[in-house]
């Protein structure tokens, strides 16, 4: 076992999946010289050279179509975003044409491509650096949306997602690549598809993902001292979504808030909720609640940037509400 | 004159004014091309058969046999077996939703062509692509997209494919002339040619982007796009296949040696409307009329009798052989199940298991 970095465990997780399989190839913007925006990608052009990482132009569109129509051909691509924010000037092919080629041509076309990169919001960005999409992709079919939220989860993820043969959109944080954990040195792969029950508790369930599944995690510490013991549970994957171990949970708790960063409107959270008011609708002692940001784009000032996003202190918020300790 | 001033409709002099203006065709005859006589007739009934399939495709539609849209390639057929005869059969090729002719003559069988357009499970794409997005990629046919320009930067991944895996293989992009407005166009052109890669892009000018004449949707002339990226580029006599057959072949010598990419323009026609709901007012009876007088197909057909290659009676026959595989096709689409039910969860994953929401 040794600590690492997201980061460095994202690099990891890319080289050992380039020195497997030939066809795995990375591409985006400053992902070879520069050594990745955010580092996750240093050494690689060094280990592997300019044929197998290749630094785009500022071009998402071009380039995420490139990808699209190498995987459709044999290739393996891993298509690094500077951020998901600026995947949407080429959604048109990840939605359009990764995620539904392989149906269109009645299963004749796989497409194994990985579309990673940061999403979300990482401080003062304004608006258009801090959308959070991961509901926003789950929402497609066709695609894999995975949302790991420390880097062991990140490394085994990430490798089963440049093996797995649909496109998966990989989303990691700005703000998580200087996380360090324990990972073992051993290659392993993790399910997709899987949550894990990452706290177990007998009071209420939370539901947290990627980097707000932490602010969950302080939220559960803050309420164990005030003896409330949270089941949090991190799902991993957006899609598909373990709901089984969700609402298995929620039979035991009987209460539920859901944490994720997408806007409210037919996000996560909502479709979470909704699940659990089908399948366990006799079980719960009180609605489910969600924390997720509001239903306005991320502002700029800091005052209302803070106001915009929220922390342990709104999941609390919504625990006292279910548990009924307001 | 400035472009905004011309219109294609010229109801008040009546002159005829040509969406686009055709090149010269090649003076190269079949012998200089290097064509047998036995592959000109193969060639006659390739262009007759897509002419014929999509003749029968209108009618189905208008007996209500299917849905959907149907954009007919009837004229324009000379590119598409052109293309296919000057490039090698595991070459690859991408097209945009106007597929019939090039899904054809790629490989995919008029029977399984004509049960995708009814929607059916024998079709090309299992009745799940429909009219627009046919596929066959074991014949190297990477399909019918129906985003306009939407293909292009697929073609250059296919492209990129090839080169990685250092096989010799050339990419063939079609799309119409709407497409060439799209980014994605220039997006694609830039790393094709940034990353030398080996496919030709073809932009087929029939002279309509839908209903929009090309001097009113494009400004400047369509294959300049290739120039700010230093990109090698011609323009091509698309109503005659010879000159289809020669450019191309000269193209895709030139791409598989230096792994670089091309652009072609070749100006054609699309007798029809953009689809089976257009009635195509947006042009005159006699810019139609005189397209029709060099049809590729009947120019063809001229040549093969003026050299007397065949006899008016042999391509008769012919044109019965093919009557007869389009008639049987129908047949076939019709008496083709529908998918099963189980088949709306089928081909959306690589899992058949894959835990949908309910």
């Amino acid at each position: 076992m040794a600590q690492k970095q997201f980061r460095e465990v994202i690099r990891d997780a890319l080289r050992e999946e380039m020195e497997r399989d030939e066809n795995v190839f990375v591409m985006g913007e400053e992902v070879a010289e520069y050594n990745g925006a955010y580092k996750a990608t240093q050494g690689l052009l060094d280990q592997f050279g300019d044929k197998r990482v290749l630094d785009t132009p500022i071009s998402e569109l071009g380039f995420a179509g490139l990808g699209v129509g190498a995987a459709m051909n044999g290739l393996r691509p891993v298509v690094e975003f500077m951020t998901f924010n600026f995947a949407v000037v080429g959604v048109d092919q990840i939605v359009n044409n990764a995620a539904k080629i392989r149906q269109m041509s009645g299963g004749q076309i796989k497409i194994p491509i990985v579309f990673r990169g940061p999403n979300g919001s990482a401080g003062q960005l304004g608006a258009t650096h801090s959308t959070a999409f991961e509901a926003f992709y789950a929402h497609f079919p066709g695609l894999i949306t995975i949302h790991p939220s420390d880097p062991y989860d990140a490394k085994g993820l990430l490798k089963a997602a440049i093996r797995d043969d649909n496109p998966v959109i990989f989303l990691e944080s700005e703000q998580m690549y200087g996380m360090k954990q324990e990972v073992p040195d051993e290659e392993y792969l993790l399910p997709i598809g899987q949550a894990k029950i990452k706290r177990e508790g007998t009071d209420v369930t939370i539901v947290a993902d990627g980097k707000f599944f932490h602010i969950a995690k302080q939220a559960a510490d803050q309420l164990a001292k005030d003896g409330v013991e949270v089941e949090l549970i991190d799902p991993r994957t957006i899609k598909p979504f373990d709901m089984k171990t969700v609402i298995d949970s929620v039979k035991k708790t009987n209460r539920c808030v859901v944490v994720n960063e997408s806007h409210p409107f037919g996000g996560v959270a909502a479709e979470v909720g909704f699940q659990i008011q089908r399948d366990a609708f006799d079980y719960l002692d009180a609605p489910v609640l969600r924390v997720t940001t509001p239903d306005v784009p991320a502002p700029f000032s800091k005052k209302l940037f803070d106001l915009w996003l929220p922390g342990p202190k709104q999941v609390i918020d919504a625990v006292n509400a279910v548990t009924y300790r307001t | 004159m400035s472009n905004t001033d011309k219109t294609s409709i010229n109801s008040k002099t009546a002159s005829i004014i040509k969406a686009a203006d055709l090149p010269k065709a090649t003076r190269k005859t079949h012998k200089g091309l290097n064509i047998s006589e036995e592959e000109l007739i193969e060639l006659y009934k390739s262009m007759y058969l897509q002419r014929r399939f999509e003749e029968r495709s209108m009618q189905m539609y208008q007996k209500g046999k299917f849905g959907g849209f149907l954009h007919l390639y009837i004229g324009q057929e000379a590119v598409s077996t052109g293309s296919a005869f000057a490039l090698n059969d595991d070459d690859d090729f991408i097209t945009a939703y106007r597929d019939h002719g090039l899904g054809l003559v790629k490989g995919i069988t008029p029977n399984e062509a004509m049960a995708e357009l009814f929607g059916k499970k024998d079709g090309c794409s299992k009745g799940k692509g429909g009219s627009m997005h046919y596929f066959k990629p074991e014949k190297h046919f990477w399909g019918g997209h129906a985003i306009v320009g939407a293909h292009l930067p697929l073609a250059a991944g296919i492209a990129f494919a090839n080169k990685y895996k250092e096989n010799d293989r050339v990419t063939i992009c079609f799309f119409g002339d709407g497409a060439v407005d799209q980014g994605s166009l220039n997006e694609s052109f830039n790393l094709a040619q940034l990353w030398k890669l080996p496919v030709i892009y073809v932009v087929e000018n029939n002279g309509y982007s839908m209903g929009t004449a090309v001097h009113r949707h494009s400004a400047g002339k369509l294959a300049d796009r290739a120039l700010p990226y230093g990109m090698k580029y011609d323009v091509v006599n698309g109503m005659d296949l010879f000159s289809v057959i020669d450019k191309v072949s000269e193209v895709a010598d030139y791409v598989r040696e230096k792994k670089e990419p091309y652009f072609l323009e070749i100006v054609t026609y699309r007798y029809r409307g953009h689809s089976m709901s257009d009635p195509a007012n947006y042009r005159t009876k006699e810019e139609l009329a005189e397209y029709k007088k060099i049809d590729p197909i009947e120019r063809l057909k001229s040549y093969i009798l003026e050299k007397e290659i065949a006899k008016e009676k042999d391509l008769d026959a012919v044109n019965e052989e093919v009557e007869e595989t389009v008639l049987e096709a129908v047949e076939f689409a019709d008496n083709s199940d529908f998918p099963d039910d189980e088949e709306l969860y089928r081909d959306v994953y690589a899992e058949d298991d894959f835990p949908y929401l309910t």
